[in-house]
C-alpha cells in the first residue's frame, strides 16, 4: 500500500505540463494531478511508470488514450512516448487504456475561444491557456477537433522521458554506478562495461523511484521516430482481418442483439406487439426501451429479422416533420435569432449602402456520419459490475452515461476501448453504447453485443446541421471592398451538450467557424451567425462548422473574384496577410500549374480555408464530359507547424478531401413525415474508386504551433469542386449536394 | 449444414436463409469479413467462393456452392498474401474496416487479370466502399501487388 501511494503521488505528468500565462481559478486543484489509472489493475511484476507507460515481464505497453478511428493517432502518439523512452515502435504494444480523467484533453476547448487561430497575441494566448484549466477540471477524455497531436505533443514526450529517467536511475542503483555512465538503446539500458539490462527487468525497481517533474526533452534534431513516416502500428492487423473492432469482440456465452428505435427521432414507443418476433428463429428476448425496442438472439442476423417483425406504434417527432419545414425555421433565424458577430471590420453597411455588386444565397443539408463500422457495443453486467467494449471518442462520458443507466458507480464500470471503423464525430455520442447497456441489464450475467443495422445507423444519426448563408459584396479595383456573410444554422454544440445535461453559455462559435476567422485583409468585412433552434438531433461531423462554412465563404470569394474580373487564386493571394497561409496557396499554385492552359471543357477551382489552426489550399480540376462532371485531379497544400509523420498526414488530407467530395457531390439527409428518408448506401453513398481523383499533397511547416490534421483538409474540398465546375461550365451551384444541379460521372 | 472455410470443414446448425456472413461471424467467430450494409452495397463482407469474389452478407449460407476463403485464409500476419504485403507497403488502411473486403476484391481481380488497367481497377473495386477515402493508395497497392505477382 505504501508503495502504491508513493507511485500514485509521483506518476502523473499532466499537471506538470507547462502552463504559461494567467490561470484563473482553482489553481491548486489544477496543479493536483489525477491519479494514474493504470495503478488500479497492475498485476505482480507489472509497473506503470506514468499513465502512458506500463511495463511487465512480457514487454512495454504505451497507452495512446485517443480514439484510433483511422487517423493513425495510435502510431503518432505512441511515437511521442517511444522517441523519448528510446524504444522501437515495433517492440511495444499500443492500447487505448482505461477511461480516465487522467487522459483529459487539454486543448480541446481552445477551438471555442473568440480569437482567430492566427491571433497569437498575449491576450488571446492567455484565454487559450485558461481553457486548459477548464479542460482539466472537467477531465473530459475526448477525441475531436483535430486536437490529439497538439494535446499530446509535449505531455506524451515528457511521459516517455520521465519513464526513461526512472529506468536509468533503477539501473544505476542495481549496478552501483552513476546514472550518467549509462545509455539507453532500443528498450535496454547499457552500462559502460557493456552490461545490458532490458527495461522489463528494471520496471518494478523503477516504479519506486521519484520521476522528474519536468524532464528534459530531446532536441528535435536528434529525433529518430518523430518527423519520419512510420509504419502504422495497426496496419498488419487491418490488412489481415485480425484487427479487433468492438463488432468483432467475442466473449463466452455471448448473445447478439439489435435495436429498432422510433424513426421519428426522439419520439416515444406508444405500444408494440412482439408475438410474431418472439416465435422467430434464435430469438431469446424482446427488450422494450424508451423510444424503441431491442431483440436479443443467438445471432445478430436473427435479431435483425425479428426486430423488423415487431409491430410498433410510434409517437411523433418533436421537430418540424419535413426538410422544407426545417429549412423554413433556419430561414426565420436570419430575422430574429442573432447569435454572434465575431468579425466586423470597417463599415460594411456604409460600403454596401448603394447596393451590392454580387450577392448570393447558399444552402447545405443534414449529413450522416456513415462510419463503415455500424454503431455497436458489447455490454456485460456481472458480479455487480458492468463491462463494456466499445469504440468511443468520449470514454469518460460513455462510462458516466452507462453507469447512470445501470445504477452503478462509475468505478464499477470498466470500458475496453477498441479500434473504430470510422468515427468522424459520431462516436463522441453514447447513444449506441446505452442501447447495449439496456440490453445487458435485461439479461444479467450474459455478455451482449448489440449492433445497429446500417438502416438504423443511417436513420438515427446525430447529423451535421443543415444551414443557409447569404452574402453581399462590393468590388473595387479588382478586389472585394466589402464582404458581408451571414450564416444561419441550428447549434450542434447546443444539441450535443443537451444530451449530457449541459447548456451552452453564450453564442455557438461553430456556426461561423472558418468563416469569421479567415486571414483575408478585406477592408469592410463582417460575418454574422444566426442560431436556429435545434430540431433533429445534430452533432460534430468531421470539421464541424468548417464543413459548411468553407463552402459558403470560399464559393462567395470565388464569385467575388469572377465578378471583379480577377484570377481567383491571385485575388486570394493578394488578400491573404498570414504568411503560412500565403505559402500554402503559393504551393498549390505551383503544384497544380495554376494558370496553365487547359483542354476544352476542363476547369479548375481553388479554395483556401484555415480551420483548426491549419491553413489549407486546394485546387481541383474537372472535365465536363458527355457522361457528366469528372474529377480529374486534386492538389492540396497544408501547414501543420511540425509534421510528425508525413505519410500519415498525406493520408489524412487525401481522406478528408474524399470525405468532403462525397458530401459535396451526393451527401444529403432529408426528412419526410418526421422520418429520415435515406437508409443505406444506395441513397446515402460516397465516392468510390471510379470517381476518386489522384490527390497530390504537400506539407509545409511554417506555422508557429503543431497542429492536428484529421479535419482541416475537408473544408476546401466542396468549394474547390464547385468553383471548378463553374470554371468548366459557367454554372454556379449554390446548394449542396451538387448532384441536385449537375450530373456526375459514375 | 456443412461449409468448408479456409480449408476446414464446419458443421453449423442454422436456418437455410441466414446469410453466409452471419454464419462466419456469429456462429464460427470468423470476424475478418465485416458487416457494413447487409445488402451488397459496400463490399466489406467480401469473401471468395472457389476463388470468385462474393458479398457474403446477401448469399444464403445454404446456397454456398464451393469452398469459402475469407481474409484469414488469404494470408496471415506471418504468411502474407502478395496483396496484403502491397497494402502494408503502401500503408493503405486508415480505419481499416473496409480493407478485408478491399483486399479480397483485389486478390480476386489479380487472380483473373494479372495486369489490370485503371479502368479494370475501377470496375473491380468500385463495389467496395471506403469512407476514409483511401482510394489513391488502394489503387497504388493493387498495381504494386500485380507487379509482384507477375514477377513470381
Amino acid at each position: 500500500m505504501g508503495r502504491l501511494k508513493t507511485i500514485t503521488r509521483r506518476t502523473l505528468l499532466v499537471g506538470s505540463a507547462a502552463i504559461a500565462g494567467g490561470v484563473v481559478f482553482g489553481y491548486w486543484r489544477y496543479k493536483t494531478p489525477y491519479e494514474n489509472p493504470l495503478l488500479e489493475s497492475l498485476g505482480d511484476g507489472e509497473a506503470a511508470l506514468t499513465p502512458y507507460v506500463r511495463i511487465d515481464q512480457a514487454g512495454i505497453t504505451i497507452i495512446a488514450p485517443r480514439a484510433e478511428m483511422g487517423q493513425g493517432v495510435h502510431t503518432t502518439l505512441a511515437a511521442l512516448v517511444a522517441e523519448e523512452l528510446d524504444v522501437a515502435l515495433e517492440d511495444v504494444r499500443v492500447e487505448h487504456g482505461p477511461a480516465s480523467k487522467a487522459y483529459f484533453n487539454q486543448v480541446a476547448l481552445e477551438e471555442g475561444v473568440p480569437f482567430a487561430a492566427t491571433n497569437e497575441g498575449n491576450f488571446a494566448e492567455g484565454v487559450r491557456n485558461s481553457t486548459h484549466v477548464a479542460a482539466k477540471l472537467v477531465g473530459m477524455q475526448i477525441t475531436g477537433g483535430s486536437s490529439s497531436t497538439p494535446d499530446a505533443f509535449v505531455k506524451m514526450r515528457k511521459a516517455g522521458a520521465a519513464a526513461r529517467a526512472v529506468l536509468l536511475a533503477a539501473a544505476a542503483e542495481k549496478l552501483g554506478v552513476a546514472t550518467d555512465t549509462l545509455v539507453t538503446r532500443g528498450g535496454v539500458v547499457i552500462a559502460a562495461d557493456g552490461t545490458r539490462i532490458p527495461y522489463t527487468e528494471l520496471a518494478v525497481l523503477a516504479a519506486a523511484i521519484e520521476p522528474p517533474e519536468d524532464p528534459e526533452l530531446k532536441d528535435p534534431a536528434d529525433w529518430k521516430l518523430l518527423g519520419r513516416s512510420l509504419p502504422r502500428v495497426d496496419m498488419v492487423g487491418k490488412c489481415t482481418g485480425t484487427a479487433q473492432y468492438s463488432i468483432d469482440v467475442r466473449l463466452p456465452g455471448m448473445l447478439f442483439a439489435t435495436v429498432r428505435m422510433n424513426p421519428q427521432l426522439g419520439g416515444e414507443l406508444l405500444s408494440f406487439d412482439a408475438a410474431a418476433a418472439n416465435a422467430m428463429p434464435g430469438v431469446q428476448k424482446i427488450v422494450p426501451l424508451a423510444g424503441g425496442v431491442a431483440v436479443i438472439a443467438s445471432n445478430t442476423w436473427y435479431a435483425m429479422q425479428a426486430v423488423k417483425a415487431i409491430r410498433c406504434e410510434w409517437g411523433e417527432a418533436p421537430y418540424p416533420a419535413s426538410s422544407a419545414a426545417q429549412f423554413a425555421v433556419v430561414e426565420e433565424a436570419f430575422a430574429n435569432s442573432h447569435d454572434s458577430r465575431y468579425l466586423d471590420t470597417g463599415d460594411v453597411d456604409g460600403a454596401l449602402a448603394d447596393g451590392a455588386d454580387v450577392e448570393g444565397e447558399y444552402q447545405v443539408p443534414y449529413l450522416a456520419h456513415a462510419t463503415m463500422e455500424p454503431l455497436n457495443a458489447v455490454a456485460w453486467l456481472h458480479d455487480g459490475r458492468l463491462e463494456l467494449c466499445a469504440g468511443t471518442q468520449a470514454p469518460t462520458q460513455a462510462v458516466k452515461d452507462s453507469a447512470a443507466i445501470a445504477d452503478l458507480d462509475t468505478q464499477q464500470v470498466t470500458l475496453h476501448t477498441t479500434l473504430m471503423g470510422g468515427g468522424f464525430g459520431r462516436r463522441a455520442e453514447s447513444d449506441f453504447i446505452k442501447t447495449a447497456v439496456h440490453a445487458a441489464i435485461a439479461m444479467p450475467g450474459v455478455p451482449i453485443k448489440l449492433t445497429w443495422s446500417r438502416e438504423e445507423d443511417t436513420t438515427h444519426d446525430t447529423y451535421r446541421p443543415l444551414a443557409r448563408a447569404r452574402f453581399r459584396a462590393k468590388i473595387a479595383n479588382g478586389a472585394p471592398l466589402a464582404f458581408d456573410l451571414s450564416v444561419a444554422a441550428p447549434s450542434a454544440i447546443e444539441s450535443q451538450l443537451a444530451r449530457i445535461g449541459l447548456s451552452i453559455p453564450g453564442p455557438d462559435i461553430s456556426i461561423v467557424q472558418a468563416a469569421w476567422d479567415q486571414p483575408y485583409a478585406i477592408p469592410n468585412y463582417r460575418v454574422t451567425g444566426y442560431r436556429a433552434p435545434v430540431m433533429t438531433p445534430i452533432s460534430s461531423w468531421r470539421s464541424v462548422g468548417a464543413s459548411q462554412n468553407g463552402f459558403f465563404h470560399e464559393s462567395a470569394i470565388d464569385e467575388i473574384a469572377h465578378a471583379a474580373g480577377a484570377d481567383p487564386l491571385q485575388m486570394r493571394l493578394a488578400l491573404l496577410t498570414h504568411k503560412p497561409s500565403r505559402a500554402v496557396l503559393e504551393a498549390v499554385a505551383t503544384m497544380s500549374g495554376w494558370g496553365d492552359e487547359l483542354p476544352d471543357g476542363h476547369g479548375r477551382g481553388v479554395a483556401f480555408v484555415l480551420s483548426f489552426g491549419v491553413p489549407v489550399a486546394e485546387v481541383i480540376e474537372v472535365a465536363a464530359t458527355a457522361n457528366g462532371i469528372r474529377i480529374l485531379k486534386a492538389w492540396a497544400a497544408v501547414d501543420v507547424g511540425i509534421a510528425l509523420d508525413p505519410r500519415n498526414i498525406e493520408a489524412q488530407v487525401q481522406s478528408a478531401i474524399n470525405f468532403g467530395l462525397s458530401a459535396a457531390i451526393m451527401g444529403e439527409i432529408t426528412l419526410r413525415e418526421g422520418v429520415v428518408e435515406q437508409t443505406n448506401f444506395h441513397d446515402y453513398d460516397a465516392i468510390r474508386m471510379a470517381q476518386a481523383p489522384a490527390i497530390d499533397v504537400k506539407i509545409l511547416e511554417n506555422g508557429t504551433k503543431i497542429r492536428g490534421i484529421g479535419e482541416p483538409g475537408l473544408p476546401p474540398a466542396a468549394p474547390a469542386l464547385a468553383n471548378a465546375i463553374f470554371a468548366a461550365t459557367g454554372q454556379r451551384i449554390r446548394e449542396l449536394p451538387l448532384n441536385k444541379h449537375i450530373r456526375f460521372f459514375r | 449444414m456443412k461449409l468448408t472455410i479456409n480449408g476446414t470443414e464446419h458443421e453449423v446448425n442454422v436456418t437455410d436463409d441466414i446469410p453466409l456472413l452471419w454464419v462466419l461471424r456469429d456462429e464460427l467467430g470468423i470476424t475478418g469479413p465485416k458487416y457494413g450494409c447487409g445488402i451488397a452495397l459496400c463490399g466489406a463482407c467480401t469473401v471468395h467462393i472457389d476463388g470468385a469474389p462474393v458479398r457474403s452478407c446477401t448469399l444464403p449460407a445454404a446456397a454456398v456452392w464451393g469452398e469459402v476463403t475469407t481474409i484469414e485464409g488469404l494470408g496471415t500476419p506471418s504468411a502474407l498474401h502478395a496483396v496484403q504485403r502491397a497494402w502494408i507497403e503502401h500503408q493503405v488502411a486508415q480505419c481499416g474496416y473496409c480493407q478485408s473486403g478491399q483486399i479480397m476484391s483485389a486478390a480476386a481481380l489479380l487472380a483473373n487479370n494479372p495486369d489490370p488497367s485503371d479502368a479494370d481497377i475501377d470496375t473491380a473495386m468500385s463495389g467496395n466502399l471506403c469512407r476514409c477515402g483511401a482510394y489513391p493508395r488502394i489503387r497504388a497497392a493493387v498495381k504494386a501487388a500485380a507487379t509482384s505477382l507477375r514477377e513470381t
